[in-house]
């Protein structure tokens, strides 16, 4: 597949990015032309997986969080890394309601949100080593 | 982040301001369970009006303060609900939780009934 745009943001895992980096990618997909809906839709399943990066990978320490977004043809593809403890059980972990933090007040449904958002979401993540999660959408101007 | 609180009777109306994320709910929390546990409102209305996003981490900031009311036997109640919000508290399945209505004067009515 021929990719015709690309753009990687690197930030250190502090809470007070996850709004830019939302607004950034939302930034970088208006150019697909999507609805506000739309639009809205990546910036919450970017918020989710930042989010995820920064509290779970992490755990609020510090690490650095690495977006990349790509543009292929009406679709985007979106990879969010960290380097962080990585998950033990994956399927266990995507599913609604589930969460390791419930002392935080963590609601459980931000796999879930990010599956309902885009069309697709992947999740690759090893113990100790990080957790990349890869979501795709695409955006069919009528 | 702000929290601006108001009162009619025994129901407390907070006006969130701003974005409602991970960042922002430890600020708004924090606030909110100040002004519960000082003043002891019987009911909570959230007004939503500023609010232009959310994510999951709002609605467990949403479904804690439900737990602190209901648990007192009060009513809880969301206004001027935006349409990303809207769509983030229905995928969680907080509708059913927390009622939406228009506006305060809905909100009020609807608690008084119950
Ligand atoms: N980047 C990550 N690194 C490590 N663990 C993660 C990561 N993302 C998600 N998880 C795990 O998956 C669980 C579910 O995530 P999510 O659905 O977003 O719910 P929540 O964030 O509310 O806990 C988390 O509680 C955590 O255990
Ligand atoms: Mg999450």
């Amino acid at each position: 597949m021929k990719i015709d745009n690309e753009m990687k943001l690197e930030f250190l895992s502090r809470s007070q990015n996850e709004s830019f980096a939302r607004s950034v990618v939302a930034a970088f997909v208006a150019q697909l032309d999507p609805t506000i809906e739309e639009l809205s839709e990546v910036k919450t399943a970017v918020s989710e997986a930042v989010t995820n990066a920064i509290i779970h990978g992490y755990e609020c320490g510090n690490g650095n969080v690495v977006i990349i977004a790509r543009i292929i043809g009406d679709s985007v593809e979106i990879v969010v890394q960290d380097q962080g403890k990585g998950i033990d059980d994956i399927e266990a972990a995507r599913q609604p309601l589930y969460t390791s933090k419930p002392e935080l007040e963590r609601s459980g449904m931000g796999f879930t949100v990010m599956e309902t958002f885009m069309d697709q979401v992947e999740v690759e993540s090893q113990p100790g080593i990080g957790t990349t999660i890869r979501m795709y959408k695409s955006f069919k101007t009528e | 982040m702000n929290v601006a609180f108001e009162y009619v009777n025994k129901t407390l109306i907070a006006r969130i301001e701003g974005d409602i994320d991970h960042h922002s709910c430890d600020a708004i929390r924090k606030r909110m369970d100040n002004e519960i546990l000082e003043k002891n409102p019987r009911n909570l209305i959230f007004d939503m009006d500023m609010v232009g996003f959310m994510d999951s981490s709002g609605i467990g900031v949403l479904l804690g303060r439900y737990k602190q009311i209901a648990g007192q036997g009060g009513k809880i109640a969301m206004i001027k609900v935006k349409p990303q919000v809207k769509r983030i508290c229905e995928i969680c399945g907080l509708q059913k939780i927390i009622p939406v209505y228009q506006d305060k004067r809905q909100a009020i009515e609807n608690i008084k009934e119950c």
